[in-house]
């Protein structure tokens, strides 16, 4: 096989100097900017490791399990916008990252993975730890790259920083072979120009999609805004030019679970989020609307419910910098490929050249309709007594740290879903979740990435009991490296959404969704050198949370919550945005059947 | 996961089988009507996105010459259920380092659409290029046909073989090897009528295919 080729327009090398493999790699972290990696050592990475100890720009944070490293780096780019870094071993390293690659694949975070690897004259011989790591992450990553010239080194690493953040985000791994980090070799700097050979992703909207998309807005009687994580992708910048679209077109605004933040959940023009778990008002919005405008979100099946049955009436207009997300699920009217600031831009730059004006008239009428659905409050819930529910726990949560600077992790599972219903967030980059792949054990890792960029801020992780379980070991490095996370655990002993769908799906035939053991998360907190509280009172909520914020340590909160509680409203999978169970009472008349019940 | 690809491409054969053909379409032209709403980039008329019907496109890449380059290409298209007919693969350009990719592929207009902005996102690809789609093009095909027999089963194969135009590359009293190439149609048609005269086994290239005209891969 050919020599790889150089793809990266680098030219300048920066003297004929050499190093040896493992600084070269460093050096090319550094030029990227990288602050802090996530890792965890092994045979094939000692030279990297002996480099590390050798300078002190870089920091190395430490995790407990590989699969920790990648949600911490992923917590740290979502959280700062950068691009996540992870460093791990081969073989095991590199497989126990895999769960970690393909979140970040699924949510579009930008993240470089370096992994070991056995020496070249090795591969292919099942020699000890090798694993063959581009073969088993290709399709869990943007990108990978298998390193075998010491001369190629550095212009890979500057290659898969720049893969990763491009275009749609995603995770780059590169492997590097233990031979290769140790032989002598050139460094070449970082390209000036971000010029790649072949990886162009077009970012600059073409000027007539936008001019019909704008002409179709215009038009429009009954819109909405369908907004998600592209727009968080795209920058702080385009959340702010949102907001101003949003004011000049008076049009009203939904966010997926992955845009949340995106847009002040402050402002009267957003009607919370949608999909399976979103609000009525959100969903019969999207039901009912005549023009929808999608910036930056990938209709998934979330959010479509059924798809015969989906926003029936509509024209569609989708944003996305991916063109392949394009027509995938949906077909739409008028695609616009190109990056949400620049779009948004363009959008309300054309919206005033041609001083088009909303049909007020019609627009009127159809916030009516929206402040009727809205009044059926649809997240209504009782707290009553001493038990706890969870939604108010959240909530108080919520009212106890909104004035401060919070970043919010959680893990997946009912809390999940009640963390995005009752914690309004008002600026982008606060709210990290993991959508796409759901991975419990997302939330603890994350948060110990976020709270690596911002040591002063707040970053709470809502958990529940049993996901708390799968990366609980992060605990320790977060008492390491002393990182004051809060890890508030909804504790309603049971897998709650799973056990939610056996009472709706399966006739409340409970099969191991029950936890029979679980620690005392006081002790385990405190066995760990963390603060364990428990909080099972209603009336003693406030306390405990103000408790929890006054430690600057990590803490954990084990709130003993209503195990019954389930989270609605609900779409049941196959059933379209009109057909949504709003609260228990309903829930027996419209029992997911048929078709529905071999969706997930 | 719910996986909704392979429902979709239902009428045609799983991947790598050859596809019955019956159900199979070759993609019209595109309509002087369509084209002019093709306004921008990304563009699909939606009459063509909804046409539920499956057609047969060639699509070929240029991309760049690397390890595993193969294998992430047909990964993609294995892993997210697309259907394959053929693919073939050379390097084309040495001193590039780029290699041609070409697939034989079918599914609804909405399913090609797919396939063609998945591989646009591989990183190593340089560019896509709807051979069926993007103006007239030429696809050709080889096969090595092994047909045994004795007597008139004999004659008549190699009568067939010459309307075919096909060569024979290898004889022995028992048996020929026929070289015939074409485009698939051709090829196939072959092979069929070889059954009955002692088909003993075939050996195909895929399809290699090109545009007709001046303009190279690489400019539209
Ligand atoms: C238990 C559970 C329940 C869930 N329930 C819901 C629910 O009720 N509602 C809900 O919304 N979600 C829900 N989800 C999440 C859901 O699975 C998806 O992850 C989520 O809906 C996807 O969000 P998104 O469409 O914003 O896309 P993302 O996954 O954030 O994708 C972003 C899109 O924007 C594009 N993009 C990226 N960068 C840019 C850029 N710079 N410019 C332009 N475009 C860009 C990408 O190509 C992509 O198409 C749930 C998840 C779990 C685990
Ligand atoms: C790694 C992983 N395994 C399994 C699942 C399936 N799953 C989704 S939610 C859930 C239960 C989560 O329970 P808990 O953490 O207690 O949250 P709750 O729903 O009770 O709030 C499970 C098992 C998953 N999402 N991730
Ligand atoms: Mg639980």
């Amino acid at each position: 096989m050919a020599e790889r080729a150089m793809t990266l327009d680098t030219t300048d090398t920066d003297s004929e100097q050499l190093y040896v493999g493992a600084r070269l790699v460093l050096k090319a972290l550094e030029e990227q900017g990288v602050e802090v990696v996530f890792g965890y050592p092994g045979g094939a990475v000692l030279p990297i490791y002996d480099e590390l100890f050798k300078q002190n720009k870089i920091r190395h944070v430490l995790v407990r399990h590989e699969q920790g490293a990648v949600h911490a780096a992923e917590g740290y780019a979502r959280s700062t916008g950068k691009v996540g870094c992870v460093l791990v071993t081969s073989g095991p390293g590199a497989t126990n990252a895999v769960t970690g690659l393909t979140d970040a694949l699924m949510d579009s975070i930008p993240i470089v993975c370096l992994t070991g690897q056995v020496p070249t004259h090795l591969i292919g011989n099942d020699a000890f730890q090798e694993a063959d790591t581009v073969g088993i992450t290709r399709p869990c990553t943007k990108h990978n790259y298998l390193v075998k010239d010491v001369n190629q080194l550095a212009q890979v690493v500057h290659e898969a920083f720049y893969v990763a953040r491009s275009g749609r985000p995603g995770p780059v791994v590169v492997d590097l072979p233990k031979d290769v980090a140790m032989a002598m070799g050139r460094y070449v700097t970082a390209p000036r120009r971000a010029q790649h050979k072949t990886y162009n992703p077009r970012t600059k909207p073409d000027p007539q999609a936008v001019a019909a998309a704008v002409k179709l807005m215009a038009s429009a009687k009954r819109p909405v805004f369908y907004t998600g994580g592209g727009i968080i992708n795209s920058g702080p910048r385009a959340s702010a030019l949102l907001r101003e679209l949003v004011n000049v077109t008076g049009f009203p605004i939904t966010s997926t679970l992955m845009g949340l933040g995106a847009f002040p959940a402050a402002d009267e023009k957003w009607l919370g989020m949608l999909g399976m778990h979103g609000t009525y008002e959100a969903n019969l919005a999207m039901h009912g609307c005549d023009v929808m405008i999608n910036i930056g979100a990938r209709f998934d099946d979330r959010i479509t419910g059924n798809l015969k049955f989906f926003a029936p009436e509509s024209k569609k207009i989708h944003v996305d910098i991916d063109a392949s997300s394009i027509n995938k699920n949906v077909i739409v009217d008028i695609p616009v490929i190109g990056d949400c600031a620049l779009v948004l831009e363009e959008m309300i730059a054309v919206w005033k050249k041609q001083r088009y004006q909303a049909d007020q008239k019609a627009l009127k009428t159809w916030w009516r309709q929206i402040e009727e659905w809205r009044g059926r409050d649809c997240l209504h819930y009782e707290q009553q007594g001493k038990i706890i529910k969870p939604q108010y726990a959240i909530q108080r949560l919520y009212e106890l740290t909104k004035k401060r600077e919070t970043y919010i992790t959680t893990e997946v599972g009912q809390h999940q879903m009640w963390a995005a219903q009752f914690y309004r967030f008002e600026q982008p980059n606060h709210w990290l979740t993991s959508g796409g792949l759901g991975t419990m054990g997302y939330g603890l890792p994350a948060a110990v990435g976020v709270q690596m960029a911002y040591p002063d801020a707040l970053v709470v992780d809502i958990a529940g009991e049993a996901s708390i379980m799968m990366n609980i070991q992060e605990l320790s490095t977060a008492v390491q490296y002393r990182l004051p996370v809060k890890v508030f655990i909804i504790n309603n002993k049971y897998m709650g959404m799973v056990r939610q769908w056996q009472e709706l799906l399966h006739g409340g035939r409970y099969s191991e969704s029950y936890s029979e053991t679980l620690p005392d998360f006081v002790k385990l907190a405190e066995a760990f050198g963390c603060v364990g509280m428990r909080c099972d009172d209603a009336a003693k909520m406030d306390d405990t949370i103000k408790e929890m914020i006054s430690i600057k340590r990590p803490v954990i909160v084990d709130v003993v919550v209503d195990q019954k509680e389930n989270c609605f409203p609900m779409i049941p999978s196959g059933k379209a945005h009109n057909e949504m169970i709003l609260g228990a009472q309903e829930k027996a008349e419209k029992a997911i059947t048929g078709e529905g019940l071999a969706l997930v | 996961m719910a996986k909704k690809k392979p429902a979709k491409t239902a009428k045609t054969a799983p991947v790598q089988k050859s596809a019955p053909k019956a159900s199979v379409k070759t993609a019209p032209r595109v309509m002087k009507e369509e084209q002019s709403s093709n306004l921008y980039e990304g563009m699909i008329p939606l009459a063509r996105l909804k046409d539920k019907d499956t057609y047969r496109h060639v699509v070929s890449l240029l991309v760049d010459n690397e390890a595993g380059v193969l294998a992430r290409v047909i990964g993609m298209i294995a892993g997210r259920g697309y259907n394959i007919e053929s693919l073939t693969v050379a390097e084309v350009d040495r001193e590039r380092q780029l290699s041609r990719i070409n697939i034989a592929t079918s599914g609804t207009h909405q399913t090609i659409e797919q396939v063609k902005a998945q591989l646009g996102r591989l990183v190593p690809v340089h560019v896509v290029r709807d051979l069926t789609d993007d103006g007239p093009s030429v696809a050709r095909e080889l096969a090595l046909v092994k047909v045994a027999g004795v007597g008139d089963k004999r004659v008549e194969a190699l009568r067939i073989g010459d309307i075919f135009r096909a060569n024979v590359v290898d004889s022995s009293t028992q048996s020929f090897v026929f070289e015939v190439v074409g485009n698939t149609d051709k090829v196939d048609a072959f092979i069929e009528l070889m059954k009955p005269l002692g088909l003993v086994e075939v050996s195909r290239t895929g399809v290699a295919a090109i545009a007709r005209g001046a303009a190279g891969i690489e400019k539209k």
